[in-house]
């Protein structure tokens, strides 16, 4: 196998993951749109670092971090309720991001970015980064397993006994940027929160319970994000949307099958 | 002995202010009804009490124990049905006021024990999803028992419940109260249930905000 796909499944399978992990707390909150809008936001600060000459990792991610604040906190606004702030936040990053492009004429292929491409991913500092991310994500996961549980499944209760629920949606926000940034590059920015909300929508069809759902979110997204990789690199199809058409095609099938044995 | 207290508490959302200058004492074995039309701040009430809603002015005054150590009820109504969740697993997260991130096997006993007392025991690996709307209310109400000891606080606990659900709802919290000598707060539109349950009530009324027994309020409810 070549290098440069051993090195694309090995930070593909741990962004799936990452994704998946953080994925069932956001779907079932109903605030899976905010990886969407993240992805967007993504977009921009990637065409942003390349107009300037700069890595596009190292730009994106602290753009992408500090928007996901920001549409929490715009989100708490009266004003400004949560899925408008995100509206706003990722339109806005979109028309920025392709206004830069335009004007600076920027040697960069739109379409790879925004629907993925896995020859871009061949940095070593992504991985390392990755697995820097991917390792503590998983300890603050299972450490906290419990109360993110709780948080998902009624967040007024949880304020109530004194869980420190914006914290943990900071948290929530900070690892989905890093998703989004780190995915950006395979899964393209306008299909990224297909790994986020893919996973658990298929896994609360198999499993009846909040455990379940979690460890089956993370096996089927790093399985249909391999297989998705392998059949796009043999087929010399674009591999972001192979990934989407993995993940559409279980959850047809799953759907199917829990429909004719329900 | 007073369990709880509101000294001059006003509560407001900005510049709205929903709760004015409430004064109030409940002792430990209280059942308070809170009732009032839409929009008259019952809800505002018990974010105030459990402590999501800072007072504006005045204070809220717990006896020994925390915000964090009162047992919640949402109304059932508001929980999503098909969240992937074990009745267990539900009523385990009661006990995460206390501290601790992972469950021990005494939390394990006393969750089993609670749902022994709601009578659900045998729901307990079942999803919220399968079970009925009275059931879900059950478990809901078994997860602030396992929370709390000394003061449940329901909001509308009897929205989309059966007759039959209803009844054991209300017999089952008179009973809590009168026998283990738990304090009960519940909001509640069921104003006939809200005059017969229940020892104490407050009634929230745009200018015509009335505290005191259920007696004195029918009394005052007859005499207009």
């Amino acid at each position: 196998m070549d290098e440069f796909l051993v090195k694309v499944l090995v930070v593909g399978v741990m962004v799936a993951i990452l994704a998946a992990l953080v994925g069932v707390p956001m779907v079932l909150r109903k605030n899976a749109m905010l990886s969407d809008g993240l992805s967007h936001v993504g977009f921009g600060a990637f065409m942003i670092a390349m107009a300037l000459g700069f890595t596009p990792l190292y730009v994106a991610l602290p753009i992408v971090i500090l928007v996901s604040f920001l549409i929490l906190r715009l989100g708490k606004n009266a004003k400004v309720t949560g899925d408008a702030a995100i509206a706003m936040m990722s339109v806005s990053a979109l028309a920025v991001g392709m206004l830069i492009a335009s004007a600076t004429g920027v040697d960069v292929d739109v379409d790879h970015v925004l629907f993925g491409d896995e020859m871009l991913v061949v940095e070593n500092a992504e991985i390392v980064i990755a697995s820097i991310c991917f390792v503590t994500a998983a300890i603050f996961y299972v450490a906290f397993y419990n109360k993110i549980f709780a948080i998902s499944f009624d967040e007024k209760f949880a304020r109530a006994i004194g869980i420190k629920v914006d914290v943990y949606n900071a948290i929530f926000a900070l690892i989905c940027s890093v998703v989004v940034v780190l995915g950006m590059r395979v899964m393209g920015a306008l299909l990224i929160s297909a790994l986020v909300v893919f996973p658990t929508l298929i896994s609360k069809l198999i499993c009846k319970n909040f455990k379940g759902v979690v460890v089956s979110s993370a096996v089927v997204s790093a399985v249909c994000l391999v297989v998705g990789v392998l059949i796009s690199n043999f087929l010399n199809l674009p591999t972001g949307p192979t990934i989407v058409v993995c993940n559409l095609s279980l959850y047809l099938v799953v759907w199917t099958l829990n429909k004719a044995f329900k | 002995m007073e369990i709880l207290r509101c000294d001059n508490l006003t509560l407001a959302y900005g510049k709205d202010v929903v709760i004015s200058e409430l004064d109030l004492s409940i002792s430990e074995g209280d059942f308070l009804c809170v009732v009032g039309p839409n929009g008259s701040g019952k809800t505002t009430f018990i974010n105030g009490i459990l402590g999501l809603l800072k007072p504006k002015s005045g204070k809220v005054i717990l006896n020994g124990f925390s915000e964090k150590q009162i047992g919640y009820i949402p109304q059932e109504n508001l929980i999503d049905d098909s969240f992937p969740a074990s009745v267990f697993e539900i009523v385990l997260s009661g006990s995460l006021n206390e501290g601790h991130n992972i469950y021990n096997s005494e939390i394990w006993e006393r969750a089993e024990s609670v749902l022994r007392t709601v009578g659900i025991f045998k729901l307990k690996d079942k999803s919220f999803g399968e079970i009925s709307g009275g059931e879900r209310q059950k478990v809901l109400i078994a997860r602030a028992l396992l929370a709390s000891k000394k003061l449940l606080v329901l909001d509308e606990p009897s929205n989309n419940l059966d007759q039959k659900s209803k009844k054991w709802l209300y017999e089952f919290l008179e009973k809590l109260s009168r026998n283990d000598g738990m304090t009960i707060i519940m909001v509640t539109h069921d104003l006939d249930h809200g005059n017969l349950i229940g020892n104490k009530i407050l009634s929230l009324r745009e200018k015509d905000v009335f505290f005191g027994t259920t007696k004195e309020f029918v009394r005052k409810v007859h005499n207009g």
